[in-house]
This record gives structure tokens, C-alpha cells and sequence, in this order.
């Protein structure tokens, strides 16, 4: 028997590995829009899963809601990764060092 | 139903439909001809819908279930908000059109922006609360990489993306589990299940929102992003940042810890005061080794960020009145202060260097004198108002039991003192060197005055916030 808690297990794991994407990838800016993704994805699946639980619809409407946001972040993320592509030349996350901060 | 319901949001609405009309209107005629006028009729809108929510608001009204709540507190912060774009639209206009960067686009997203802070300070339930912020940093993302073909505005634009998403996703995740343990987003619910003892789930969850809040006022150790943000953002859209966006998180975190979490009080009292006190030190110690201005001012915003959440870690209705007095003081000293550095030019292009202010006191007396005033208060010398505002959060603390704190806040403000009046110094007692170029924007002009004079007039009396500021958190707290 799948329980609440399986689900918030692969939730909390889903969203560590999200994390630890942002701060580990040396390589591709894409990767840490991919990493962002996984985050609200795993917010999606703990929402969904207290709402199955406790039997309320609020949490999935409010998946609803994020998955929308979602898709416009995602849109905003890659326009201004475009700019930044044709000014740099590169999408490497070493290259984002003209300031230093 | 419905139709009260809209009645209580129509500011709101009124704002958003102009921005997608304003969209359309501009993209189907003169595009960036039509930026000046643009900018010119959406700081009209701002003036003219702050003062409808001044003279029409009254009493607490709870729009869509319960969602939305139209109360003092959250008149005071949009009239904050909506004052604060105004300015800053009628500064940007000046500077743009010189450089050459005013787009079509800028005055409608900073219009969508306001709508995203006004939901903000009106959240009374989780999901406004996301739907808000996220409005809210949508639009600044946009405008931080406003300048597409510079290195530095895109690249800001995209540590602003990722910091932020970072923060949402925080913010969610802490959302979900609130949800989860309260089984309801509404704030009325969440309060009346977090009552005397609290599971652990909801404190997890609150912890995460707060979080989440902190990286949006940039309250160390959650700040990284805002220096290099605010360098390479264009001048008008770092003046843009350093104001509306505080005013409206500051708000929405107050909101939340009191309307949601205000039973557990204890709890993130402890929080705050270490996210302040570390604000404060870092904003003084880190700001003193920096050459470029904007960079300064980066710090300066994470100090008094600092001393806006010392107000409010002292957990009662008094430290919210001060929070409210020290946002309202730190909106119009930053307002100036950022006009100054949008006049700073040197043979037509735009300088930061804080070095080449050298002398700057001979060639323009009036504009150094106002700056003087401007920095002394922003430091927190006594005859301006932003001694007042210190005072009042210095005061909330020493009230609300945290004399540590108001004593860490004195000291930090004294460190602070060090590097306003540096630039003091520069202005007055620099070197010869190359003078800036004279400006002759009049608007500039008066807004720079206009700030500087508040800062000695309003000593007599606050301009009469002090009353609406304790009405406003006698909303929130009770």
C-alpha cells in the first residue's frame, strides 16, 4: 500500500535533487532552468498528494495555478537566456562572471 | 457577490487592463514613440489610483472567499507602492530618453509589476500570496535585463531569473507543506490551526515561506543576488528595485508571520532577529570597500532592510507601526538619493564611480547640499527623518524585549555612518579633478529637492503618517 508519505518522500527527494542541480552544475545555464523545473514539480506532487489525503480540492487548484507560472517563468527564463546568448556567445554558467558579487 | 467582489479589486483591475490596453495601443501604432507618453499617463494612473484608495477605502473587506482582504494595512503599503512607481516612471523618462533606452514596454511592465504587488500586500491566502509575488518578479526579471544588447543588463537579468525561481520554489515547497499540515492556504484557516502548539510540518512550512520572503527583501544570508542585480540593472530599474518591490515584500512578510502565523509568534521572532542583525552588519561593513554607487547603494538597501525587520521581529502592533514609518522614510530618502545618480554624467554618458564625485560641491552647491542632506539622513543623523525612522524601529525593539538587538542596531548604524558621509566628504573636500557634466533636467531637478526637503520638514510632524502607520498595523495585529 502506497501511503501519504511515499509520496512526500519522492516530493522532498525530487526538490533536493532540484537544489542541488542549481548549485552544482558547472556546465549549462539550460540545466538550471531544468533544475527549477523540478522544484515546483516536486512542490506539484506534495500538493497533490495532501489534497488526495485530506480529501480537499484547494491543492490541486493551486497545482494548477503553479503549473501556469511555471510555464511563464520557463518563457521569461529562456528570452532572457537568448539576450544573454547573443551578447556572451556562451550559455556556460562559469561565463556569468562579469560582475562579481 | 461577484459584483462586491470586483468593487473591492478594481484597482487592481483598472491597472491591469490599462497595461494590456496600453500593450495593445502602443504595438499597433508608434511603438517606442508613444514610450514618453506612455510613461508620462501611467504615472498619472499611479497618482490618481493611490489617491482613490485613499479617500474611498474604508473599514476591512474580504473579496472572493476570503482570499483577498482590502484593509488599512494593505491601503497603506499599495498608496506606498503606487507613490514610490510614480516617482520613479517620471525619473526614468528624463534619463532614457537621453540614453536612448526608453522602450514602450518599460512603464507597462512596471504598471503589471504594481498589480502584482498590490495582490501582494492584499494576500490573505496562499495562493494570492504566490500568484502576487510571482506577478510581481515576472515583471522585474523583464526589467533587469531591460538593456538586451548590454553584457551587464542580461547578465543581471539572469542571476535576478535563477535567485528568484530559486526562492519561489523555496516559498512553494513551504506553502505546500503549510498546506498540508493546516489542510487549508487561508490565512484565517492556518492561524486557527497553528493554535498553542504547533506541528512541526507547519513550522517547517513557515520557516520555508519566510525564507522565501527574505530572499525578495534581500535580508542576509538570502542577499547575494542584490549587488551585482542592482549594477548591472539600468539606474532607473535599480531605483525601481531598491523601493516599490521592499515596501510590497516587507508588507506581505508582515502579513503573513501576523495573519497566518500569529500564534506562533515566539518562533519567528528568533528568526527575524538574526536575519536583521546580520542585514545590518553586513550592509554597514561590506558597503565601505565599494567604488561603484549603485554597488553602495546595493548595501545600503540590505541595511536598512536590516533595521525595517528589527521593527518587525519585535513582534507587536508598535513594531509593525515602525516597520511602516521606516519603509515610508526609506522609500523617499532612496528616491533622492537615486535621482542624484541618475544625474551623475560625464560627456554624456552615465557615470557610478563614487570617485568621481571628487569636488563635486564647487561646480553644483545646491544639488551637493541636497545630497548632504539626503546622506545624513540615510545615515541616521539626528536632525533629518531617517533619524526618526531608526528611532521608532530602535524603539519597537527595545518595547518588544530585544535590547541586544537595538543596541546591535546602533552600532551597526554607526559603521554605516562611515561610508554615507564619505561621500560627503568626497563632494566637499575631494580632490581637483574632472568635474560632471551640469544637468539640466528640471524634473530631476525637482524630485532631488522635493526628497531633500522632506527630509528636513518632515521632522515637525511625519507629514501625518505616524497615525495612518498605527492604524494599519492595529489591522494586522490583534
Amino acid at each position: 500500500m502506497i501511503g501519504l508519505e511515499h509520496y512526500l518522500a519522492v516530493a522532498a527527494a525530487l526538490f533536493v535533487i532540484g537544489i542541488f542541480g542549481l548549485f552544482l552544475n558547472r556546465k549549462n545555464v539550460i540545466i538550471l532552468l531544468m533544475s527549477i523545473e523540478l522544484m515546483l514539480l516536486a512542490v506539484n506532487i506534495n500538493l497533490v498528494a495532501f489534497s488526495s489525503y485530506a480529501g480537499d480540492l484547494v491543492g490541486q487548484v493551486f497545482t494548477l495555478f503553479i503549473l501556469t507560472v511555471a510555464a511563464a517563468e520557463a518563457a521569461i527564463g529562456l528570452a532572457i537566456l537568448v539576450c544573454f546568448f547573443r551578447n556572451r556567445g556562451t550559455i556556460a554558467v562559469e561565463d556569468v562572471n562579469v560582475m562579481k558579487g | 457577490m461577484i459584483q462586491s467582489d470586483l468593487n473591492i479589486i478594481l484597482p487592481e483591475i483598472v491597472i491591469a487592463v490599462y497595461a494590456m490596453l496600453a500593450l495593445l495601443g502602443a504595438v499597433y501604432t508608434g511603438k517606442d514613440k508613444m514610450a514618453g507618453m506612455l510613461v508620462w499617463l501611467t504615472a498619472a494612473l499611479f497618482v490618481a489610483m493611490a489617491f482613490w484608495i485613499g479617500a474611498t477605502g474604508d473599514g476591512q473587506n474580504l473579496a472572493f472567499g476570503g482570499m483577498f482582504v482590502e484593509d488599512d494595512f494593505s491601503r497603506f503599503a499599495k498608496i506606498m507602492v503606487l507613490l514610490a512607481g510614480a516617482a520613479i516612471l517620471l525619473m526614468s523618462q528624463e534619463y532614457m530618453t537621453r540614453m536612448g533606452t526608453l522602450r514602450f514596454e518599460y512603464p507597462i511592465l512596471i504598471a503589471l509589476g504594481t498589480v502584482g504587488m498590490m495582490t501582494m500586500v492584499s494576500a490573505n491566502d496562499l495562493m494570492t500570496l504566490y500568484m502576487g509575488l510571482e506577478l510581481q518578479s515576472l515583471s522585474l526579471y523583464i526589467l533587469a535585463s531591460m538593456r538586451r544588447e548590454s553584457v551587464k543588463s542580461t547578465e543581471a537579468g539572469l542571476k535576478y531569473f535563477v535567485l528568484g525561481a530559486l526562492a519561489s520554489g523555496i516559498l512553494l515547497y513551504g506553502a505546500s507543506l503549510t498546506y498540508g499540515y493546516a489542510g487549508t492556504t487561508n490565512f484565517a484557516g492556518i492561524i486557527a490551526s497553528a493554535e498553542g502548539q504547533a506541528p512541526v510540518g507547519l513550522l517547517l512550512g513557515m520557516v520555508m515561506v519566510m525564507i522565501g520572503l527574505a530572499f525578495k527583501v534581500s535580508a542576509v544570508p538570502f542577499h547575494m543576488w542584490t549587488p551585482d542585480v542592482y549594477e548591472g540593472s539600468p539606474t532607473p530599474v535599480t531605483a525601481y528595485f531598491a523601493t516599490a518591490p521592499k515596501v510590497a515584500a516587507m508588507a506581505l512578510l508582515a502579513r503573513t508571520l501576523h495573519d497566518a502565523f500569529g500564534g506562533v509568534v515566539g518562533d519567528w521572532q528568533q528568526i527575524l532577529a538574526v536575519l536583521s542583525v546580520l542585514s545590518m552588519f553586513l550592509g554597514s561593513i561590506a558597503a565601505i570597500g565599494q567604488r561603484d554607487i549603485k554597488r553602495m547603494m546595493a548595501y545600503s538597501t540590505i541595511g536598512h532592510m536590516g533595521f525595517a525587520l528589527m521593527g518587525l521581529a519585535s513582534g507587536g502592533s508598535f513594531g509593525v507601526q515602525a516597520m511602516l514609518i521606516y519603509m515610508a522614510i526609506y522609500v523617499a530618502m532612496d528616491i533622492g538619493a537615486f535621482t542624484f545618480i541618475l544625474t551623475m554624467h560625464r560627456d554624456g554618458q552615465p557615470v557610478t564611480e563614487i570617485s568621481s564625485l571628487n569636488n563635486y560641491a564647487n561646480s553644483h552647491p545646491t544639488r551637493a547640499l541636497a545630497m548632504l542632506i539626503l546622506m545624513f539622513s540615510l545615515a541616521g543623523v539626528p536632525p533629518f527623518l531617517g533619524f526618526f525612522g531608526k528611532l521608532y524601529v530602535l524603539r519597537a525593539a527595545y518595547d518588544g524585549g530585544l535590547a541586544w538587538l537595538a543596541v546591535a542596531g546602533v552600532i551597526a548604524s554607526v559603521i554605516g555612518a562611515y561610508y554615507y558621509l564619505r561621500i560627503v566628504y568626497l563632494m566637499y573636500f575631494g580632490a581637483e579633478g574632472e568635474t560632471l557634466d551640469a544637468p539640466r533636467s528640471p524634473v530631476l531637478w525637482g524630485i532631488l529637492m522635493a526628497s531633500a526637503a522632506v527630509m528636513v520638514i518632515g521632522v515637525i510632524n511625519l507629514f501625518g503618517i505616524e497615525g495612518m502607520a498605527q492604524a494599519a498595523a492595529a489591522t494586522l495585529v490583534n
